[in-house]
Parts: structure tokens; C-alpha cells; sequence
């Protein structure tokens, strides 16, 4: 999350909703680690990668949901295991687990 | 302030501080956060309930510690063992551990200096250069660099030695006997995980007897030296050389064995 600061600031401080999603777990093989982090702000801006760019696109929309909902963060899973596999499955074949939340904290 | 500009500002400062969040069960998105300045430790924020604050706090900072990152589960009162507690719902919380930046130091201002600085701030590394010769250490020859010291080894070792920690590198760049040698000695006495010199095999032959001359020839010590520096990828110019330096520091911390993965077999991201 430390690379993604600046841009979240910057957001910020144009009153822009900003959207945080972090790695928080790996299960089989997984191109980030827990804790990689992607921000994105009401426009659609993005900030920061969670996968190497298998699950970015479906991550935004999520984000921009949870934004537009304005409710709490939630889990969302992305891998072989999963029936939007093919829509949006790692290369790699691992599942990832991530929390999508507004930065409201 | 809010609790995400205490955090960004901590973060920033490069104070240690971890982050627990509630990523499933009663209170999503409840914080605590534990940060570590001046020996002093300081609990922010709340999940929900006091037993869970407690518990979490005395998790967080352990992780912390640890600079480690994972999962964790809770019953809603702080209940360390859960899967116990039939009917009531767990609370799954995530630990993030932000350690400050991983240091480079490197010795001797010179032309691999530059892109051995550049490659290490791309890997996320505090970068700090350091040579005794004022004219060639100068922030504007090193812009990449956060720090540009004007310096000999031995004091940069005797004060600031013992920030060098497992996750730190020091490259030695100088091929210079005078410099090399208390650098070595400086690198050797500190805990340090990488400590690469530059020079060909005769250069480290050479320093091989001048380390023994001033005392410097334990057989668990030589082994830390990694020299002449870098893996043998074949390149020449100072940028490939700075890759063959950063990728032998990888390697060395995860233990791999530096080959092609197609030469290789078994799962690749453990």
C-alpha cells in the first residue's frame, strides 16, 4: 500500500471517493503476495496492482461498485476454483482473496 | 486526523506499524493499528469490542515484529480459538505488516554505482551511497540515491552498523584496498544478509590476503562475501552488471537456485 499513497492523496485532495483493494490471501500459486494493494478513485483511476494484471479489470468494477453503494468493504475471490473462472482466472492457476473497501477510515 | 492519516503519515516517516482489519464476520472494516516509534508502542483504533482489541493488539504487534502478513480468526470477544464456539460467527481479521524499506548501502562512487542504485530503488531499497572522495559523492552525480555520505567505512559501520538488519544488501564497488578492506571488516561486523565486492578473482584473491593481514580470515565470515559480486549472466555494462547484483541478492535471500524455471521443476512462488 506504501507505492499507492501519493496517488490516493492526490484523489484526495481533489475530493475524489477513492476504493482500496488488498491481497489478503494466496492459495496454490499467486503472482502478488498478500498485502499488494491497488487503489481506485470514482473516475476509474487506477493506482497499484493485486495480480500481474489477470484480475485488475474485475477488481475496478468492484471497486467502483463498492464506491457507488457507499456500503462496507467485502471479500472477493478470483480463481480456478471459481464459476467466473474463465471469465477472470489467474493465469497461474491459484485462487485469490481480496478486501475491497472505501477508504472511509 | 483520521486513522488512515495517522497510518499514511507513519508509513511515510517509515516508522514499523501494522494494520488489522476485519475482512469477515460482525464489524467489516473495523481497524486497529499498532505502531512502533522510540521503543514505544501505540494502539489505535477498535474492532468492536475490548477482549477483541486486547487479543488483536497483542497479535498485531507480534506480527508486526515478525514483519509478517496473513489471516487471522477470532470469536467476536476475542476468543482465540473460534472453531469452539458453536453458533457464533467469526471474526476474520487481516494483518498487514508495513516494515520500513530494506536498506542498500553502497560503497564507492563510481559509474556502476549509479545503475546499481537505480536497479535497487526499482526492487524498493533505501539507497545510500558512500565514498570517502568528496568531489565523487555528491547528491547530483547520485540523484537515485536517498542518501549520499561522505564518509569513510569505518565510521559509516561504528555508527549506523547496527541498523543493518537480514533483509539489508551492501555492495562494495570501490576495488580500492584502502576503501575495501575496513568496509569488508565494517559489513562483516554488522548483520547484515548480503555483502557483495566487486573485482575480478585475482582483485579478490589479492584482498583475500589483505583481509588476513588485518586479522580478517574466519572461514564463517569469508562465506558471507559474495566476490567477485553478482551471478553470471554474461553482461558488461554497468546496468546488467547492477541486474546480475540485484537478482544474486534476491536469490540468496529466497534460497533458489538462480537457474531458468524451464530447467527446473516444482511449484514456482514458494
Amino acid at each position: 500500500m506504501r507505492e499507492i499513497i501519493d496517488d490516493i492523496d492526490r484523489w484526495r485532495a481533489a475530493g475524489k471517493s477513492v476504493a482500496v483493494a488488498r491481497v489478503v490471501k494466496i492459495e496454490g500459486s499467486g503472482p502478488r503476495d498478500p498485502g499488494a494493494a491497488m487503489a481506485v478513485n470514482q473516475d476509474g483511476e487506477v493506482a497499484g496492482s493485486v495480480s500481474g494484471g489477470c484480475v485488475e479489470g474485475a477488481v475496478v468494477s468492484e471497486a467502483l461498485a463498492i464506491i457507488a453503494d457507499g456500503g462496507p468493504g467485502r471479500m472477493v475471490s478470483f480463481g480456478y476454483s471459481d464459476d467466473e473462472a474463465f471469465a477472470v482466472g489467474l493465469t497461474c492457476g491459484g485462487t485469490i482473496r481480496l478486501f475491497i473497501e472505501p477508504l472511509e477510515w | 486526523m483520521s486513522l488512515y492519516e495517522r497510518f499514511r503519515d507513519l508509513v511515510k516517516r517509515e516508522v514499523p506499524v501494522a494494520l488489522a482489519t476485519v475482512i469477515e464476520g460482525p464489524g467489516v472494516g473495523a481497524k486497529l493499528m499498532v505502531s512502533r516509534e522510540n521503543e514505544t508502542e501505540v494502539v489505535e483504533g477498535s474492532l468492536g469490542h475490548p477482549e477483541l482489541d486486547r487479543v488483536v493488539a497483542r497479535d498485531t504487534a507480534g506480527e508486526l515484529e515478525a514483519g509478517r502478513t496473513g489471516v487471522r480468526h477470532y470469536g467476536p470477544e476475542g476468543q482465540a480459538t473460534p472453531e469452539d464456539l458453536i453458533d457464533t460467527p467469526t471474526v476474520s481479521v487481516f494483518i498487514e505488516s508495513f516494515s520500513p524499506p530494506p536498506q542498500m548501502w553502497i560503497f564507492g562512487a563510481v559509474d556502476f554505482t549509479a545503475a546499481l542504485g537505480r536497479v535497487a530503488k526499482v526492487l524498493g531499497y533505501r539507497v545510500t551511497v558512500c565514498d570517502a572522495r568528496e568531489i565523487f559523492a555528491t547528491k547530483r552525480r547520485f540523484p537515485m540515491a536517498d542518501e549520499v555520505v561522505v564518509s569513510w567505512p569505518s565510521p559509516m559501520f561504528e555508527n549506523r552498523g547496527h541498523t543493518l538488519g537480514p533483509r539489508d544488501a551492501v555492495c562494495i564497488l570501490t576495488h580500492d584496498p584502502k576503501f575495501d578492506v575496513p568496509a569488508v571488516q565494517g559489513a562483516l561486523a554488522s548483520k547484515v544478509g548480503y555483502i557483495g565486492v566487486m573485482g575480478s578473482r585475482k582483485t579478490h584473491a589479492k584482498r583475500l590476503e589483505r583481509l588476513a593481514e588485518v586479522g580478517v580470515n574466519d572461514p564463517t565470515d569469508m562465506a558471507r562475501l559474495m566476490s567477485p559480486i553478482g551471478l553470471d549472466l554474461g553482461g558488461r555494462t554497468p546496468e546488467e552488471t547492477a541486474v546480475a547484483i540485484c537478482a544474486e541478492i534476491i536469490a540468496r535471500r529466497t534460497g533458489h537456485s538462480a537457474t531458468s524455471l524451464r530447467d527446473t521443476s516444482g511449484s514456482i512462488h514458494s
